[in-house]
């Protein structure tokens, strides 16, 4: 009886199967996680996608946050899902660092990369207080001071500030740790922590000290991008002034796990093109002063890859890479 | 002042009052469930503020966050479950009260203080939030250094016993927070190749382990010893608070002044602001031994503070967009996406709204006393419940709010762990809050620890080199030593006597 019982039920389920697949791409909702926390410029950026592709697909997008782990938690939690196009992620940046730093061996062929979404270059900041007013006279200060003189935090140990400045010291022939990293928990309490004099230089994005310098507590003095940003059309960049041709910026892309249906992919990859497009998203963007950035498909994954070898690059010799 | 009846405008329409009334019924709601934090209320709120104009998804946030700090003293009263953390540090007196028949005396405190706390900070929040966040916003690792370890030896004054078993239960605390990979060196520990490890433990999960499922567990035990606490006489919620606004006004007053301050630092929320001030109200009390007996002194300025902390979380939070705990640190991303970009320049560009979000502060600590009499009264039925259908209702409660902190199962096994560790903790009599405290502020000490030797080049001295840092280390190791110059001064005459 039992048997019969199980039976029954298995043959329930394989008819349900079956007109599951012969339905249309999608037809249950969508899970779309978010490596980290609620509140955050990760977060706000994939509730806003989301909400557009449940507009433009028509099944309901459920944002999950899956925190923790500096990103390994949910990035593994991406990966790991089954790649039928109903779970999708936020991938940030930190997917090309946290393998070289030995915590996963998760790296960005485990994901089928669908779009870069958006795209912050890095900066140098000081307080408004330092006196600085132009990175050609902070570096020079920084290489006739003795090594560790000055201080630098806005981000994690081995985080992407934390490369992004041994990147640029390493392009100007300094030792990557000539300037000391203090880590933080990230660019806001890196900055804070600037404005009361704990430490010389922030290397985030102009974007997160944003409210900052409108307040006059911090200056901008370069961009580490190739071209000025137009939120910050005065803020030259390093080629422009230091010669440094050192370029680095925090994205973040919409990916899914690996060997995802080639149907499925293009569904998804159109529709997140929409929903970048759509006003509500351009708007929101400018309104916080993130950089727009559009990479689809094989674009999106070339710009992941070169940003992986760079960094492995710049990790090793800054000996932030594990052995 | 025509920016004051414009602000007025926005929030005086039916559909923002009747937004207000439902988040208040949300976040009494959400508070009053052991587990459910004020920042889980959040939380659930942000997708629904999506659909709304600012000023209503503000005030959804405000109120409902104000809400749940009070509704979390209501379990902590009556099942000594602290709804939110913020309540854990006085859950002692106020479930003594319970047991000694007189919930309404515990209750009516904390609601006609949080009130009052919560007024108080949004008084200091309109009149000094530049002032105030100019203050808190010269503080770097080095203060944070000290705060956190006069946090830490609060928690270990302040615990009932002895300072001993204090410390067992911090270092408990503590090393729980050492797991994870959210270390100053960013590598992982006691992780055991993990990947759900690498994300440290999770507080709120083990928060809710340690106190409700270390119950729900204790109960079924102990079940022949069941002590059913007799029912609420109801009346005098509010009529003895008059007598304790009399015999108290130094208390309430220090309690949400200290709220205010606490809240308006970066990191720091209401949950150490009412640890903190119970500890004050302890060292000043005339009688510190009735504390943890059922004593109301301590309720009076601690529940005050916690919700003078909510307000204060604000003044960082619209002053210069930094957060002031984590409720805020969600608000500053919703206030990014209704186009208020939180600086000083929204003072100048937007004032309207930011006396918008003050009247609705006003409004909800007002509208806090009927619902939150309302809200004791429909407790009450709670005691009325059969404890062996309540737990297992409680059991399923705490299951949901591990799982939803992270969406993931794995939070249901930090619960049970924790529940295990808190049972057995208090089956040998050592103090659950330090535990607590320890979880919470553990990570806190290192990374200021650790920035700090990295900052000074290895130098303890810079630890003192800061005017503000001087002044919180000196005052931190004179909290350390009264207690043992009291100690000498009343062995030293018997001692002398004694002498051969």
């Amino acid at each position: 009886m039992q048997f019969v019982k199980t039976a029954a039920a298995l043959g329930g389920l394989l008819i349900l199967a079956g007109t599951v697949s012969a339905q249309e791409y999608p037809e249950r909702p969508i899970q779309l996680i978010v490596p980290w926390g609620a509140g955050g410029g990760t977060d706000a950026v994939g509730r806003l996608l989301g909400a557009e592709i449940q507009r433009e697909l028509g099944v309901p997008v459920n944002v999950v946050n899956r925190t923790g782990g500096s990103g390994v938690v949910g990035h593994s939690a991406i990966a790991n899902a089954d790649p039928d196009g109903y779970t999708i992620g936020i991938m940030t940046i930190e997917i090309d660092m946290m393998h070289w730093q030995g915590l996963t061996d998760l790296t960005y062929e485990d994901f089928d990369i669908l779009a870069i979404v958006n795209a912050d270059p890095g900066g140098v900041m000081v307080s408004a207080e330092s006196g600085f007013d132009s990175v050609e006279a902070l570096l020079e200060s920084i290489k006739s001071e003795p090594a560790g003189t000055y201080k630098a935090s806005g981000t994690g140990q081995g985080g992407i500030w934390h490369v992004g400045l041994a990147g640029w010291l390493l392009s100007e022939d300094l030792a990557p740790d000539h300037v000391t990293f203090v880590p933080s928990q990230g660019a806001a309490p890196g900055l804070t922590d600037m404005v009361a004099g704990g430490v010389d230089i922030v290397p985030s994005s102009l974007a997160e000290g944003r409210s900052m310098i409108d307040a006059n507590r911090v200056v901008a003095l370069a961009t580490m991008s190739a071209e000025r940003q137009d939120a910050f059309p005065d803020v030259p960049t390093l080629s422009e002034t230091t010669g440094s041709d050192w370029t680095v910026a925090v994205w973040r892309s919409v990916a899914a796990p690996d060997g995802l249906p080639d149907d499925v992919k293009t569904k998804l990859m159109d529709a997140i093109e929409v929903a970048y497009n759509s006003d509500a998203y351009q708007t929101f963007m400018a309104d916080r002063g993130f950089g727009l950035r559009w990479a689809k498909g094989d674009d999106a994954t070339e710009i992941v890859a070169n940003d992986d070898a760079a960094f492995g690059e710049v990790m090793k010799q800054a000996g932030l890479a594990a052995e | 002042m025509p920016t004051v009846i414009d602000a007025a405008q926005l929030v005086f329409q039916p559909y923002v009052l009747l937004v207000i009334f439902c988040s208040a019924a949300f976040g009494m709601f959400v508070g009053a469930i052991p587990g459910l934090t004020a920042t889980m209320a959040t939380a659930l709120l942000v997708p629904v503020t999506f659909f709304m104009d600012p000023v209503p998804a503000i005030a959804t946030i405000v109120t409902a966050t104000a809400m749940a700090i009070f509704a979390g003293d209501i379990p902590g009263t009556m099942l000594r479950m602290p709804g939110t953390p913020a309540s854990a540090a006085y859950v002692q007196d106020a479930y003594a009260l319970t047991k000694q028949g007189r919930p309404e005396a515990a209750l009516g405190a904390s609601l006609v203080f949080s009130s009052i706390g919560g007024i108080f900070g949004t008084l200091v929040l309109i009149t000094a939030s530049p002032v105030l966040a100019e203050i808190a916003l010269k503080f770097s690792s080095f203060e944070y250094f000290w705060l956190v370890v006069l946090g830490l030896s609060c928690a270990v004054f302040i615990s009932p016993g002895s300072p001993a078993r204090g410390l067992v239960a911090l270092f408990i605390g503590l090393f729980a927070a050492t797991i994870g990979l959210e270390n100053p060196a960013g590598a992982p520990r006691y992780t055991m190749g993990s990947v759900e490890l690498m994300g440290g433990v999770q507080f709120i999960p083990a928060m809710i382990g340690l106190f409700a499922v270390s119950e729900v567990i204790r109960t079924f035990i102990k079940r022949g010893a069941e002590v059913r606490p007799p029912a609420t006489p109801g009346k005098g919620i509010f009529r003895q608070q008059a007598k304790n606004l009399v015999t108290y006004p130094v208390q309430a007053l220090r309690g949400s002044a200290m709220g205010t301050a606490i809240g308006a630092l970066p990191g720091a929320g209401a949950d150490i602001a009412a640890w903190i001030s119970f500890a004050i109200s302890k060292k000043f009390s005339k009688t510190p031994e009735k504390f943890g007996t059922g004593h109301v002194e301590g309720l009076v300025e601690a529940g005050a503070s916690n919700n003078a902390a909510m307000s204060g979380a604000w003044i960082p939070a619209l002053v210069f967009g930094i957060p002031g705990d984590s409720i805020t640190a969600i608000v500053i991303g919703v206030l990014y996406i209704k186009g208020i970009n939180p600086g000083p320049m929204v003072f100048i560009t937007q004032p309207q709204m930011i006396y918008a979000v003050f009247i609705v502060f006003l409004l909800a600590n007002l509208i806090m006393l009927p619902l939150g009499w309302l809200a004791i009264k429909g407790a009450r039925q709670v005691l009325s419940i059969p404890q062996k259908v309540l737990m297992p209702v409680i059991l399923m409660f705490c299951m949901v709010g591990s799982f939803a902190i992270n969406n993931s199962a794995f939070g249901i096994g930090i619960m049970l762990v924790f529940g295990v560790i808190g049972f057995l903790m208090e089956e040998n009599d050592i103090p659950i809050a330090p535990a607590i405290l320890g979880l919470v502020l553990g990570p806190m000490l290192e990374q200021n620890f650790v920035t700090s030797m990295i900052k000074s080049d290895g130098s303890f001295i810079a630890f003192f080199e800061r005017p503000i840092a001087a002044g919180l280390g000196l005052f931190t190791i004179a909290v350390w030593m009264i207690p043992l110059l009291l100690l000498l001064m009343r062995r030293r005459p018997p001692a002398g006597v004694s002498e051969p």
